[in-house]
């Protein structure tokens, strides 16, 4: 979706603001918001990828306003609620609805560590023919689906230079709406910053992405 | 609950916030409700904080530059497959699943950003800061980086091109700085010592050893 997330390119911001002794957490909300939201994605309700699209619907006058971890917990209690691990009666009460026997999590504290150090990799084996070879040309398609993508819009059209293949890694822009893994081939491509952005680029600057095998149009 | 029940106790880092706060309220509400339902164990959420805290963060990464730095083999293969060289120090796992390293050189400077949302590589680096997340860093790192970098006061030679690493898929990028001039004999842990965030991030360059 064509959302204020996608903001690779805009100017008027702001300042960067880099502050050397930058607390890890800014209060211990924060800290509860990341353990919560890492705490009940064990429940495997939702993928990494959905999460990371409800994150793209909070209106963008809203997500532009908000701290990182503002954004967190409004994905969270969307994604609970819409999966309907809590109910909206259950959010506005703070409390279990009556008589519901009390669930075991699937995530204990004795876990953590192996669930940490093991991740969620996105890579697939299995057939994922690939179009495009290092060093191929390539052009990022024009498409402007109203789902999740992660085909950035500054690189829509532009044309760059097969790096890197990745192998076989689940396809976000299906795999966020719950229509599956559908692997598919991931390259790194290298633009010319010059090509993304014109003749005021540097030459021999560049942006490299990694794209999905649906993302590119031989050139 | 470690900052449960405590309304009076004012936290030292809240950049002028009043707590309770509004959202601290909102967000304790929701842990009780989760807690009490059984969809979190409260040791978890705990044992969670305490790894970022504590045990995963960018000293991790510290090192992995230092051993690249000493060990002309280990080099080549964090450059060739850094998931597995990086795997090699015992650190792997959530955002670091699948990992890239890029070098800079005396002509080559690299920056990792994530314009879509704040993917950075927590294996080696821990959690980002809040200027990685934020909008006015994700915005203008791929279409300016020179000006980015001068916010952070690096200024490049003319002769430096920048490579910027926007990481939107699941391959998260780890930068390799240039080695100080003036750490030649020093050991491994000396050289980790020197190694810094924002180093790794590529918005910074490590400043020549004072001799």
């Amino acid at each position: 979706m064509n959302g204020v997330h996608d903001m690779g390119g805009m100017h008027g911001l702001g300042p960067i603001e880099a502050p050397a002794d930058e607390p890890l957490f800014h209060a211990p909300w924060e800290a509860r918001v990341l353990a919560l939201t890492l705490a009940v994605a064990a429940w495997g309700r939702w993928t990494l990828d959905a999460s990371r699209h409800q994150r793209e619907l909070i209106p963008g006058p809203d997500y532009l306003a908000m701290t990182y971890y503002e954004k967190w917990l409004t994905g969270l209690i969307a994604l609970m609620t819409r999966s309907g691990l809590v109910t909206a009666e259950e959010m506005e009460s703070g409390r279990p609805a009556p008589g519901l026997a009390k669930a075991a999590p699937p995530l204990t504290a004795e876990r953590v560590p192996a669930v940490i150090a093991s991740g969620g990799p996105t890579t697939r084996q299995g057939p994922a023919p690939h179009r495009f070879r290092v060093g191929d040309t390539v052009r990022a398609r024009n498409i402007n689906p109203t789902g999740h993508t992660r085909l950035p819009r500054y690189a829509r059209g532009h044309v760059g230079v097969v790096e890197r293949d990745h192998g076989a890694h689940v396809l976000p822009d299906t795999n966020a709406h719950g229509l599956g893994e559908c692997p598919e081939r991931l390259y790194g491509v290298r633009f010319s910053a010059r090509d993304l952005w014109g003749e005021e680029a540097r030459a021999g600057d560049s942006v490299h992405l990694d794209l999905w095998d649906r993302y590119l149009d031989p050139a | 609950m470690p900052h449960d029940a405590d309304h009076h106790h004012h936290h030292d880092h809240d950049h002028g916030q009043e707590p309770p706060s509004d959202i601290a309220l909102r967000v304790k509400a929701l842990e009780s409700l989760l807690v009490d339902k059984g969809l979190v164990d409260p040791a978890a959420l705990d044992a969670i904080i305490d790894t970022y805290e504590h045990k995963v963060g960018p000293r991790n990464g510290a090192r992995v530059v230092a051993r690249a730095w000493t060990d002309p083999d280990y080099r080549e293969r964090l450059l060739s497959d850094a998931t597995a060289a990086i795997a090699e120090l015992g650190f792997g796992g959530r955002q670091g699943e699948h990992m890239v390293a890029v070098e800079n050189t005396p002509t080559r400077h690299n920056l990792v950003v994530c314009t879509l949302c704040s993917c950075y590589p927590w294996t080696v680096l821990g959690l980002p800061p809040a200027w990685y997340k934020a909008s006015p860093y994700r915005s203008r790192a791929v279409i300016d980086p020179h000006g980015v970098l001068a916010e952070f006061g690096l200024t490049l030679a003319d002769d430096v091109d920048v490579s910027v690493w926007d990481s939107t898929a699941e391959i998260r990028y780890l930068v390799v700085p240039e080695r100080p001039a003036g750490s030649e004999g020093l050991g491994e842990d000396d050289l980790a010592a020197l190694v810094t965030r924002d180093s790794m991030i590529g918005v910074a360059k490590l400043a020549p050893l004072a001799r």
